[in-house]
């Protein structure tokens, strides 16, 4: 039988050692590694559909010493969105990079690739600091790939922020393994008990999480980092690694510190959640970049993540599998929507020779798929129908109704307003002369360059992919979830 | 034929694909693209009158989909659907002619008439909505597919309308969306259901089902144009001549309008909306709006302006039907829904015939335009005539309707509204009417665009009003056929009121 779990890791580890080692075949390397681990990710998706958890012991040493992977409905899904986004970003950075930060390019990309899926996968909490720390090195590194100096910059802050982040969770790592003697998440969440213990290492690891997870106000070093980096990795750094730490804290949460911190720190992170959307959508809305507002309205967007859990906190069983699966589906529509986001912003910024919104006008009226796919980005970020996060929302809403506390509610409703603000700002540049006037005044600028058909396709789908599919077709993740208890 | 678990789906469906193919053909596709809209417009056409035969056979029409655990997109036909259904149903298919002939040399028609396709679609989704989520669901997608089309011609001034319109219906929708999940949350899925839903809840938490019932309508009153809901309305007007008969006519203000109906009828029960004091308010509120707008437009030289404020005006006639208690008060407002629709697009696409022709954009210009233009100013006086309530035009037996009703509940003051509207929409239309039969010409007009051939203008700007007047006087002299808007109307007064 094989080990799909296994090669979900493997196969883009061996594509990066690969690309390193032929930089000249690097992009055909580094597609065929993308379908390939693409394929495994969908095939272990299928697999939990199926059975409901895998889990794998590397090396046979079994629990608690050797490596294990593991898989439930909550990391299946993000991994399989996460595959599918990242193969969308290789096929667009094909044709994105020219040949010079190409070999640079793939082996970071790859490895980037691998470690997100081990982190999706790994089953004990140091294993979850190791695939951190290649994950942040990695992400930073694809960062600051251009050279130039803002980049390198923002860049060298995004790496010491999560080498911070990452230490203080391997600190509360240290000491949850001093007071339980085991890394492994599932012996651990047997054993803990509520007490001083279980207050300090839940307080480290997950600060130190949310540190990397942007939640406000640690989201400081995220809008310049993401902004400046090269579309694709903008796409996948706010798309993916952002929802990486996210996928962490909720794990943690869920499976470890729930059930013996009371609900004080869920209320917590509900509020600093609220300031999250409020300050990122303003900002967002201030924003004269459009990447710079792109990468504010994923502190939004994190924002809505975290409002999920104070009610998460406080409801009962079968409501809680409810949201759970909401706040999934949040999750997810925000992964295809914000790299589609992104991907477009970079077509726009190719094309127009840069990223000026009161400016880009011309620019989206020459591409109309690009347009159509921020609009459905936008559509889905706002969370209007009939994307995912409009499910997501809805469901979000009705429960805080029903549980009495209405205030978050208004938390997300203004949110939405607030982000309908800043997206159809951008979005109102799509209307303007006819095509004849704007392309005297695009050639005038010699920066310019062609769009082909094919580098538009990815965003597209993307943002289909979150507004139509996740949005109609959303059902099966609540039966996904419901394999595996929270 | 066509099962009935898929009619309403596929009928969605039929202006839903021709749209999407649509925005993909090249401008010069011209052929094609008028081929994919009225395939769309005539298959639409036979699938709702497909519908119209199992609503009346009382057969069980529903589609349904799973969105998420408990929370179903349902598609289904009442005879309160099945009547806006056909409404937009038809108008589209007019509608859809005289855009061809609109946009003939403009640029983005692939846009133009993909987004005018969604916008149907999800008219016709809201209509067979059949509960409050799937009503939510394509209420915001018609914000968001109408929002291009006002936002089409990309002047300054469109930037402007569409913003403003924007900002009005998005704030519209999360109010509507603040109420929905509130009854959610109290009720459980909200289902239409005539006779309403409610009742249970009434006693326990009358003061939340109150400000519901407000958010609901104050959500609704955006598209509506309830007065001091109805800013954006004259604003949009800088959009193209059929995206305004699409607005004032077929989708934006009728989905307002429906949406109250609903609210009224099938959610709370006009029985607890009644005791819970709930109609009152929406009636002064609706009395408001007609003699406010009705005002506005005595003073407006801009023809489409005058339009407008005329629309917040006659759209609220439906929710005062709504408002006012008894059956023959609901049979006038639920008939005005269409009666206005059918005259109050004639009135635009007359309005855009002035324009494309001559460059008559205002009342003071339209001097002897019935002697340059006598079939449009003869379809115009159809529909301003109607809209005054001068017998046998349609208008008249949707006021007659209401004055009934008012009367029939005791509401005496409503008459009193009735006729002080009708006495200011003489007051803005005669003049207009005088002006285009009676004064002279001037030597030139100000663009003449269209030179008079053996017709006045193009043919296909000029048989879309011709035939939507007719529609107005067949609906109100053969008021009492039995396939008539009226007769429609009572069979769903009797159907609510379970008479």
């Amino acid at each position: 039988m094989i080990d799909w779990l296994a090669l979900t890791v493997a196969l883009p580890l061996l594509g990066s050692v690969l690309a390193a080692a032929i930089p000249a075949r690097s992009p055909g390397i580094g597609m065929a590694t993308g379908l390939l681990t693409t394929t495994a990710a969908l095939s272990v998706g299928v697999l939990i559909a199926h059975a409901g958890e895998l889990r794998s012991d590397l090396g046979g040493w079994g629990v608690p010493l050797g490596i294990a992977l593991q898989a439930d409905g909550l990391s299946g899904a993000l991994l399989v969105m996460a595959n599918l986004v990242a193969l969308g970003i290789s096929a667009y950075a094909l044709g994105y990079f020219a040949s010079g930060l190409r070999r640079h390019f793939w082996p970071l990309w790859l490895l980037l690739w691998s470690a997100l899926n081990a982190l999706f996968l790994a089953a004990d909490v140091f294993n979850i600091y190791v695939t951190l720390e290649l994950l942040g090195i990695a992400a930073a590194a694809l960062g600051a790939l251009t050279g130039g100096q803002a980049a390198i910059a923002a860049n060298l802050r995004y790496l010491l922020v999560g080498l911070l982040g990452s230490m203080t969770y391997l600190l509360g790592v240290a000491i949850l393994y001093t007071g339980l003697g085991t890394l492994d998440l599932r012996l651990a969440a047997e054993s803990l008990t509520p007490g001083p213990l279980a207050w300090t290492a839940g307080a480290l690891m997950l600060g130190g999480l949310l540190l990397k997870a942007a939640l406000f106000p640690l989201h400081f070093w995220l809008p310049p980092a993401h902004a400046q980096a090269p579309a694709p990795v903008s796409a996948a750094l706010s798309a993916l690694v952002v929802k990486a730490a996210f996928y962490l804290v909720l794990r943690l949460w869920i499976d470890l510190f729930a059930s013996v911190v009371g609900p004080g720190p869920g209320i917590l992170l509900g509020a600093l959640g609220a300031g999250g959307v409020i300050w990122g959508s303003w900002r967002a809305f201030r924003s004269e970049r459009l990447k710079l507002l792109a990468a504010y309205s994923t502190v939004a967007q994190v924002g809505y993540l975290f409002l999920f859990f104070p009610l998460l906190a406080a409801a009962a069983l079968p409501k809680q599998q409810e949201l759970l699966g909401a706040l999934l589906l949040l999750a997810l529509t925000h992964g295809f929507a914000k790299a589609g986001l992104f991907l477009s912003a970079g077509l726009l910024q190719k094309h127009a020779g840069h990223d000026r919104i009161a400016e880009l006008g011309p620019a989206i009226r020459s591409l109309p798929a690009v347009a159509f796919a921020m609009g459905l980005a936008g559509v889905a970020l706002v969370g209007l129908p009939p994307s995912g996060a409009f499910i997501a929302k809805w469901i979000l809403l009705t429960e805080s109704f029903a549980m009495d506390r209405w205030w978050w509610a208004l938390v997300v409703l203004v949110g939405t307003l607030m982000a309908s603000a800043y997206v159809f700002r951008l979005l109102a540049n799509a209307f303007g002369p006819a095509a004849h006037q704007d392309a005297v005044e695009l050639g005038g600028d010699v920066q310019t360059e062609k769009i082909g058909r094919m580098i538009q396709a990815p965003a597209l789908l993307m943002a289909l992919v979150a507004v139509v599919l996740l949005g109609l077709g959303a059902e099966p993740l609540w039966g996904l979830l419901g394999s595996s208890s929270p | 034929m066509i099962p009935d678990n898929i009619l309403p789906a596929a009928i969605v469906l039929s202006s839903l694909i021709p749209g999407l193919f649509i925005f993909l053909l090249d401008e010069e596709r011209h052929v094609l693209r008028t081929v994919l809209n009225m395939a769309g417009a005539l298959g639409k056409l036979v699938l709702v009158g497909l519908l119209i035969q199992g609503v009346y056979e009382e057969r069980l029409i529903e589609s349904r989909w799973t969105l998420a655990p408990g929370l179903d997109l349902v598609l289904s036909a009442d005879a309160l659907s099945v009547l806006f259904v056909t409404l937009s149903t038809v108008l589209w298919l007019v509608t859809t002619v005289y855009a061809v002939g609109y946009l003939e040399h403009s640029s983005h028609r692939s846009r133009f008439f993909g987004f005018f396709s969604l916008c149907v679609t999800a008219t016709v989704g809201l209509a067979l909505a059949g509960n409050l989520l799937t009503f939510v669901i394509f209420y915001e997608a018609l914000t968001l597919s109408t929002y291009p089309l006002v936002a089409h011609r990309g002047t300054p001034d469109s930037a402007q309308g569409a913003r403003v319109y924007l900002a009005y219906t998005l704030g519209g929708g999360v109010l509507l969306l603040t109420g929905a999940v509130w009854l959610r949350s109290l009720a459980g899925p909200v289902i239409f259901t005539q006779g309403g839903m409610l009742s249970d809840l009434a006693g326990v938490y009358d003061g939340q089902l109150i400000a519901i019932f407000f958010l609901l309508v104050g959500g609704l009153g955006v598209k509506a144009a309830l007065v001091p809901l109805h800013g954006w309305l004259p604003q949009a007007m800088v959009a193209p001549a059929p995206v305004s008969a699409l607005l004032h006519a077929v989708a934006v203000v009728k989905a307002g309008a429906f949406g109250i109906i609903r609210v009224v009828y099938d959610i709370y029960g006009v029985v607890l909306a009644e005791s819970l004091g709930l109609l009152s308010v929406l009636a002064t509120m609706a009395s408001i709006t007609i003699i406010y707008g009705s005002l506005r437009a005595l003073s407006q030289d801009g023809l489409k302006k005058r339009l407008a404020y005329s629309t917040v005006s006659q759209v609220s006639y439906i929710a005062l039907g709504a408002s006012v208690f008894g059956p023959i008060a609901t049979i006038g407002g639920v008939v005005h829904l269409v009666h206005q629709g059918v005259m109050k697009i004639t009135l635009f696409f007359c309005a855009g015939n002035y324009a494309e022709t001559l460059g008559v954009h205002r009342v003071s210009e339209m001097n002897g335009v019935g002697r340059r233009m006598p079939w449009t100013t003869l379809a115009f006086t159809v529909g301003a005539l109607g809209m005054i309530g001068v017998p046998p035009v349609a208008g008249f037996v949707s006021k007659w309707y209401l004055g009934l009703g008012a009367a029939e509940a005791g509401s005496d003051w409503v008459l009193l509204i009735l006729v002080a509207s009708s006495l200011l929409n003489a007051a803005y239309f005669f003049p207009i009417l005088f002006r285009a039969w009676l004064a002279d010409p001037p030597a030139s007009w100000p663009e003449e665009h269209i030179a008079a051939r053996r017709l006045e203008t193009t043919g296909a700007l000029l048989w879309p009003p011709v035939v939507t007047a007719l529609l107005a006087l067949v609906a109100g002299l053969f008021a009492a056929a039995p396939v008539s808007p009226l007769e429609w109307a009572e069979l769903i007064a009797r159907r609510e009121y379970g008479l």
